[in-house]
């Protein structure tokens, strides 16, 4: 038998709290004591998070830009900076829900494209503005719900899954398009085309939408048993599984979210552009996943964050004007853009490694 | 009557029998210890009661109600909580979080509802200082120290208030210091009136905690003692086969 142990004996916490004498301090307790920070709130925890860093990269950028060119503090520019973003920011608040769980979509450009061409059909074909949204997002839904089963329930990688998706969304849209361009939308093409397009109280709609989408996903990961769901999938599939968490189901929700916000950006860019073709969105992946990654979300998973999409959007987008008002050639453009992208993961890792 | 019942457990993988008509049977505010060689079938028998297998024959009693588990889910609503080995935390959410994982706090109006994360802080704090451990209901889990993540997997089987706490070798990853708070995290579930198994490999952690103690070996139950009517010795020889029962 061994001897009694009370607790009184067993328990010591140094430094935190009166239940014992400080002087029998060991390693164990020392460590305990580090490694057990509480989570920081406010101000705080706002300067530990990724997109508040990428922040003040955007707000650094936007100063040596009004010192370098003239019109880049301009309206117009300002305008057209944001409206340009705000189309792969509602697409990276998706793609950052499927990188949360530790996947990936490589399907949305492909995606946008199609979506693109079955609501130009339906318009072009006589039907209402309601129904062309409509069909647009089923569509979405319907390539979504394609991806998630095979990776929820057949357990193939995302990776392979959405890349198969990709050639085959994109050939899709070739089909039903018979390779032909749409610019006439029916009955409603002057709301649809001011919808994408136009601007309220002088910013553009894609932009209020962007605004909206990103507040609402901002609650859904903060207040939201969905959003609580995801991240617990991100960080243990294993333990959320255990807890009773429905995981393939949440997963293949998650890949409708995510296609859905591209189905949803698609109606607001065709509308903008005024035609669609089967070639839209090529390589928009890139740039959405890029904005995920540079805006915090982590491709290990478990980290998600709605501010990031548009800041990660908005930092991609202002490389691209910055170059080009600065007389670089626009052959650059995608260097900069994957230089940023391994910066900011770069970024991550060094502060991950100060935290642990 | 005993709150959990085992009678003549026995589990088939094709022709290997991993447990041939094991009985085992538990009282509230009982602590079994379960011990056994590598291979003896402990793991199985955890698994059969945790929902996660069905036994090949024999049957499970809680309460003298017959039950039948068909997936983890069912032996939680039956009041059977487990702490996995590996703890099954989530590293990225904090400790009210991971203790509320599955079933968080909700407040509502009309259709709509929302995480209430006041209370969830409110009742993991609770639960800790029931617990007598420091953990911090907002810390995050990766953040924390082996005895404090053994708090959070304990404290998230008292959410329920379960009639049974099922416990994988809480003290087999974690320091000596650790192990003691552990300890006394069991004594506390006793206390309350839970009936704890602890399947462990450490012969003092056993003696420390537990009223009683099974031995397996080989699929087969070779003794259920009284701690008191059993020493060290007595246990290591069951286990190896040095002593044939007892």
């Amino acid at each position: 038998m061994t001897e009694e142990l009370t607790d009184q004996k067993q328990r010591r916490h140094p430094g935190r709290g009166p239940v014992d004498t400080l002087n029998e301090m060991d390693h164990a307790a020392i460590d305990e004591s580090i490694t057990s920070r509480q989570e920081v709130s406010g101000f705080g925890s706002m300067i530990r998070t990724q997109p508040f860093w990428v922040f003040l990269a955007i707000l650094a950028i936007g100063i040596v830009m009004t010192f370098v060119s003239d019109a880049f503090m301009t309206e117009r520019n300002m305008f057209n900076i944001t409206r340009n973003f705000a189309f792969f920011g509602i697409m990276a608040l998706g793609m950052s829900a499927v990188i949360c769980t530790a996947g990936i979509d490589l399907s949305v450009g492909s995606l946008l494209g199609l979506c693109a061409i079955t609501l130009g059909l339906t318009m072009q074909a006589g039907w209402g503005i309601e129904v062309g949204f409509v069909v647009c997002m089923l569509t979405a839904a319907a390539v979504g719900a394609i991806n998630g089963v095979l990776i929820a329930y057949l357990k193939m990688a995302p990776f392979v899954v959405t890349l198969g998706m990709l050639a085959m969304a994109r050939s899709i849209a070739m089909v039903i398009s018979n390779n032909k361009m749409i610019y006439e939308f029916g009955p409603d093409m002057e709301l649809f085309e001011w919808i994408g397009g136009e601007s309220m109280l002088g910013v553009p709609n894609v932009v209020w939408v962007l605004i909206l989408m990103t507040a609402g996903f901002w609650w859904v990961w903060r207040y939201s048993t969905w959003g609580r769901w995801v991240i617990a999938i991100g960080g243990n599939a294993q333990a959320a599984k255990l807890s009773g968490i429905p995981v393939e189901r949440m997963i293949v929700s998650v890949y409708m979210v995510c296609s859905m916000c591209t189905g949803l950006a698609a109606f607001m860019f065709i509308g903008y552009t005024g035609s669609a073709t089967n070639g839209m969105g090529v390589t928009y992946e890139l740039n959405v996943i890029a904005a995920s990654v540079i805006g915090g979300a982590n491709l290990m998973g478990g980290v998600v964050y709605a501010l990031g999409a548009p800041i990660g959007a908005a930092l991609v987008e202002l490389i691209r004007n910055s170059l080009l008002l600065a007389g670089i050639p626009a052959l650059w453009q995608q260097f900069f853009v994957g230089l940023f992208l391994i910066l900011a993961v770069l970024l991550e890792q060094i502060r991950s490694r100060g935290r642990s | 009557m005993g709150l959990l019942n085992l009678n003549g457990i026995t589990k088939s993988f094709g022709a290997i029998h991993a447990l041939n008509g094991v009985d085992l049977s538990i009282d509230p505010g009982e602590a079994v210890g379960l011990m056994g060689d590598n291979g003896a079938g402990k793991s199985t028998l955890m698994k059969i009661i945790a929902g996660n297998f069905k036994p090949t024959s024999g049957e499970i009693r809680i309460e003298d109600k017959s039950v039948e588990f068909h997936k983890p889910i069912d032996a939680r609503h039956a009041g059977i909580e487990i702490v996995y080995q590996d703890l099954a935390l989530c590293d990225n959410l904090t400790a009210a979080a991971n203790v509320f994982l599955g079933r968080e706090a909700k407040k509502r109006i009309g259709p709509f509802s929302w995480l209430d994360h006041g209370a969830m802080y409110k009742r993991a704090g609770e639960l800790f200082s029931e617990l007598k451990s420091e953990t911090r209901p907002r810390d995050l889990v990766r953040q924390m120290s082996g005895g404090q993540r053994q708090a959070v997997a304990i404290a998230r089987t008292r959410l329920s208030d379960p009639k049974l706490v099922l416990m994988d070798e809480p003290t087999a990853a974690i320091s000596v210091r650790q192990v003691a708070e552990v300890l006394a995290l069991i004594k506390r579930l006793k206390d309350t009136g839970h009936a704890v198994i602890l399947v462990s490999h450490r012969m003092p952690d056993v003696f420390d905690v537990c009223d009683r103690v099974a031995v397996l070996r080989r699929g087969t139950k070779v003794a259920d003692k009284h701690i008191k009517e059993t020493s060290p010795e007595e246990v290591t020889g069951l286990i190896t086969g040095a002593i044939e029962a007892a």
